[in-house]
């Protein structure tokens, strides 16, 4: 039990997403077929998840960025559509070359941002409303341009949202790059691990004992070398999907920005405490105003990538996206007053909600159900994670998380020893 | 021993309570009789605010052990509501009032005199006028809470304690942001209280009041009851007080100081700055001064005389609109438009409201000491997080911050070593002049000490510091130079050796008699 207690941060009850993850998806796994021939962790079925779900998760590490700082985002699946629309136009229209498409959406993207970063930071105006209105300028925008029609996107485009890893060196029986991405994964991940555990007992810091790190390390090594396997055995041709490499390199980017860099100190510290960081220098309006600009180019390209998954551009795409990706951040421990989540974190939480739409549909249960079921799992999530800030736990997503991220332990806390649950010595 | 006079009216027995991992009360008693004024002394951390928690029923009965004897009843007060029917209110530190609604509103909040669940506003009025007179606070009862003064507010919290039918008042540090005046004013209306039979705990930093108005005095230190005094009978007096709380005598309240001052190197000329919103109204009225190397300068003036608002809208333009005046730091006049730039220029400034200005409280020790001169440990925009701990480690031993690590939380540090942490920053930060507004607000006797300390080594190094204070004692003991500020105009300067409270305080008041 004690092992158990030293490995979750010191409470049992605090197995948290990750293990609500895993759990899910064997739940799924046996559901559908068994532990062995189920329908989930097939290499058909991750890659339909990945390239149906990464544009949300896109969205996702964009809307933690904004939560983080104490705002909302509603407009990102308008802009999405938007941006989609105006990308497959002239691609279809001016017939530009793919990659230039790709430009002229992250560059409109960035225009929109700055619209609505404009508002939020500079004139002031609640990020809810402007978005809001963005929300509803952009819709009509698509479908003014549009002309509520669909519009094709030319194959080569389609490589964004569709594409495969080509096969290269020997025939193994093995895609050969995803093996070499998966098996570089790992020596990252535990190198890094090690590497900073080093450094903090050099410099005396208090760290986890030795045996908790290595059980962390092999459980996630496990996890994705399993993952490998599976993506490179898919049927020939396939390989771990273009976009889940586009979301890959995301996650590593922004979560090493939020994390490490002078951006994403202010990011949080805006969140935190918005007076206080300005009395300490920090720029919050420019912080607020890039904020808002990066989630409007991330939703660009979340729509290109739709778009090129589901070969055009429509009157209807990213509906209701906006409400995913937030699912997806306050799932992952983010706190609705902001100062508090993890890129990390809201990439789990997304995943929870991928696992739940995945899963339920392989059942064969419908939308109307699955709604309801994503209704609960969103607020039992966050009243678990509530419950234990209020304990003043640690959660278990942090401490699973804590290299990339660094907000994670009791967000709630006062200068007092929180609320008591002292057993009552009569 | 305490005279038999007056009946008791409570009594807390061997009161102890714990948090986990950490006992912060150990049998502690204390005993109120009625119509006194019963001072409760100790250290930050030393559980003076667990052992009212307890009594108001904020921590419920059975979370802790020991007995509640009021009334010659024992008491189960299993919240805030059961212990306020008792009679018994609580005054935080941290006003309960919500600012957007009247002084009526807030008066009668919660316990609003209804009939059929509709709110009699005619009743209320009646009621609410009575109330504001017993407490001597002038005002229209439908005038907003945000529109008057901190002291004002206090005023409004006794009228509705006064409203509960109140036996006995608890005030939580009452005087802690109120000036001389309204502290004084306050004061009198406790005694007041007293006259009519209403006995006050209070918890307070300031011994010179607390030497003043209590009758006796619990002195709690480290959870346990060390002594309880009573205030004529033992002839206690502020040193008295000190000893009993820090467990030996402080020889002296001020560390010994040989100033070292240089030349001038920072100069405001003719600071004029207008008023956020209200647009006629300027806060700073043409004000000049300098600032010498190695110098600590105060400034005196009333809470409201402008002094924060001089001080931030020096530091970079953060507070008020900026209308004319210059700066000059050394020998060149310098255009401070953020804040960004006054940190650049070398200027630092620690803020009177540590919570909600000076802290991010979701933060942890090592971020906010590199929160102010993040630049410094980053090499193209990547913060060096070995180097942000060890910064972070230095500055905790050189300050001798009480905390386990530097990973923790500032939201778990008392308030004195928040303030280090705080300080730490602006250490950190190395500017050429600091200024520290209510740099030992809610601090205890021993951190102050502490903190005085830091301020001369920082003055020793050769940069200026300026030091903002509702404490004349403080000012006088610390400064070199005080500067004194009336309605937002510097109206004197005075050296150490002429400056005293009275020359002082006619300085901070006198204008309105000529003008």
């Amino acid at each position: 039990m004690n092992a158990i207690k030293q490995l979750f941060g010191g409470n049992t009850r605090q197995f948290g997403m990750i293990f609500a993850l895993i759990a899910l998806i064997l739940f799924f796994q046996v559901k559908t077929g068994g532990l062995v021939n189920g329908l989930i962790l097939t290499p058909e079925n991750l890659i339909n998840l990945v390239n149906g779900y990464s544009y949300i998760l896109v969205l996702a590490i964009g809307m933690v960025l904004v939560i983080i700082a104490g705002h909302i985002d509603l407009s990102v699946g308008s802009i999405a559509a938007f941006v989609g629309i105006v990308v497959a136009l002239t691609m279809r229209d001016w017939g530009i070359p793919w990659y230039m498409g790709v430009v002229v959406g992250l560059v409109l993207g960035a225009l929109i941002g700055a619209w609505q970063g404009f508002f939020v930071a500079y004139v002031g105006i609640p990020a809810f409303i402007v978005t809001l209105a963005g929300m509803l300028l952009f819709r009509g925008a698509n479908q003014f341009f549009g002309k509520s029609l669909t519009v094709p996107v030319p194959v080569d485009f389609q490589f964004i949202g569709t594409g495969y890893l080509p096969e290269i060196g020997p025939s193994t029986g093995y895609n050969n790059l995803t093996v070499l991405i998966g098996l570089l994964a790992v020596v990252a991940i535990v190198w890094g691990e090690m590497h900073s555990r080093n450094k903090a007992v050099r410099l005396g810091a208090v760290v986890k004992p030795l045996w908790v790190t290595i059980f962390k390390l092999v459980l996630i090594s496990a996890v994705i070398l399993y993952a490998t396997y599976l993506f490179a055995t898919g049927r020939p041709g396939t390989s771990f999907p273009v976009p889940g490499i586009i979301l890959g390199v995301l996650i590593l980017v922004y979560g090493f920005v939020a994390s490490r860099t002078t951006i994403g100190r202010h990011i949080y510290a805006v969140g935190g405490n918005r007076h206080a960081a300005a009395l300490s220098g920090v720029k919050s309006k420019r912080t607020d105003f890039l904020v808002m600009l990066n989630m409007a180019v991330l939703s660009g390209l979340a729509g290109m990538m739709f778009i090129a998954r589901s070969n055009a551009s429509g009157a209807y795409d990213g509906v209701g996206w906006e409400l995913d990706a937030i699912a997806a951040v306050f799932i992952g421990g983010a706190a609705v007053t902001g100062g508090v989540g993890t890129v990390v974190g809201s990439m789990i939480g997304g995943l929870v909600m991928a696992v739940l739409n995945n899963g339920l549909q392989l059942l064969g249960i419908g939308s109307d159900l699955t709604q309801i079921i994503k209704g609960l799992v969103l607020l039992a999530a966050v009243v678990l994670d509530v419950y234990n800030k209020s304990q003043g736990k640690p959660s278990f997503i942090g401490f699973m998380t804590k290299r990339l991220g660094r907000k994670d332990e009791s967000g709630l806390s006062t200068a007092e020893p929180l609320k008591e649950t002292v057993s009552t010595q009569a | 021993m305490l005279p038999a006079a007056s009946p008791i009216i409570l009594q807390m027995r061997s009161i102890t309570k714990e948090f986990p991992g950490v006992k912060a009360l150990s049998e502690v008693s204390i005993t109120v009789r009625a119509s006194e004024i019963h001072a409760i002394c100790g250290e930050n951390g030393a559980g003076k605010s667990t052992l009212m928690k307890v009594l108001s029923g904020v921590y419920p009965f059975g979370s802790y052990d020991g007995d509640i004897v009021y009334q010659n009843e024992v008491c189960q007060f299993k919240d805030i509501r059961a212990s306020e029917e008792a009679g018994i209110v609580i005054i935080h530190q941290e006003l309960a009032l919500i600012p957007e609604l009247s002084i009526m509103e807030n008066i009668f909040l919660g316990n609003e005199p209804t009939r059929f669940g509709v709110i009699n506003w005619a009743q209320a009025r009646i009621r609410a006028v009575e109330l504001l007179a017993r407490v001597g606070l002038i005002e229209d009862p439908d005038t907003p809470v945000k529109e008057i003064g901190v002291g004002k507010q206090q005023l409004v919290e006794i009228a509705k304690a006064l409203n509960k039918s109140v036996k006995l008042l608890i005030l939580d540090e009452p005087t802690a942001a109120l000036n001389e005046a309204d502290s004084q004013h306050l004061l009198d209306l406790i005694r007041g209280l007293k006259s009519k039979g209403i006995s006050s705990i209070m918890i307070s930093h300031k011994l010179n009041e607390i030497e003043q108005v209590a009758d006796s005095i619990t002195i709690i230190r480290d959870g346990k009851t060390i002594e309880t005094l009573d205030v004529k009978a033992d002839g206690v007096d502020e040193d008295r007080i000190i000893k009993g709380m820090v467990g030996r005598t402080l020889e002296s309240r001020f560390p010994d100081h040989t100033p070292k001052i240089g030349e001038v190197f920072f100069e405001v000329k003719n600071w004029t700055v207008r008023h956020p919103q209200v647009q006629d109204r300027l806060v700073c009225k043409g004000s000049s001064f300098n600032v010498r190397r190695g110098e600590i300068v105060g400034f005196a003036g009333l809470m409201g005389a402008g002094r924060t608002e001089l001080a931030r809208s020096l530091f970079g333009r953060s507070y008020g609109n900026y209308i004319s005046g210059t700066i000059i730091k050394d020998g060149k006049e310098v255009t401070l438009r953020n804040v960004h730039q006054a940190i650049k220029h070398g200027i630092g400034y620690l803020t009177e409201d540590r919570k909600s200005l000076g802290l991010n409280l979701l933060d942890d020790i090592k971020t906010t000491t590199v929160a102010a001169n993040l630049e410094s440990i980053s090499k193209f925009s990547v913060v060096d997080v070995t180097e942000e701990y060890a910064v972070a480690e230095k500055y905790r031993k050189q300050l001798r911050t009480k905390t386990p690590s530097v990973d923790e939380g500032v939201s778990k540090l008392s308030g004195g070593n928040q303030q280090k942490v705080v300080l730490a920053k602006w250490m950190f930060a190395d500017p050429d002049l600091l200024i520290l507004d209510e740099p030992t607000r809610g601090i205890d006797v021993g951190a102050k000490y502490e903190i005085y300390g830091i301020i001369q080594e920082l003055a020793n190094q050769g940069k200026g510091v300026i030091v903002i204070s509702s404490e004349l004692p403080e000012l006088l003991g610390i400064s070199d130079r005080i500067y004194t500020i009336f309605e937002g105009a510097i109206t004197g300067v005075l050296n150490k050796n002429e400056a005293s409270q009275e020359t002082l305080m006619k300085r901070m008041t006198a204008v309105k008699k000529t003008a």
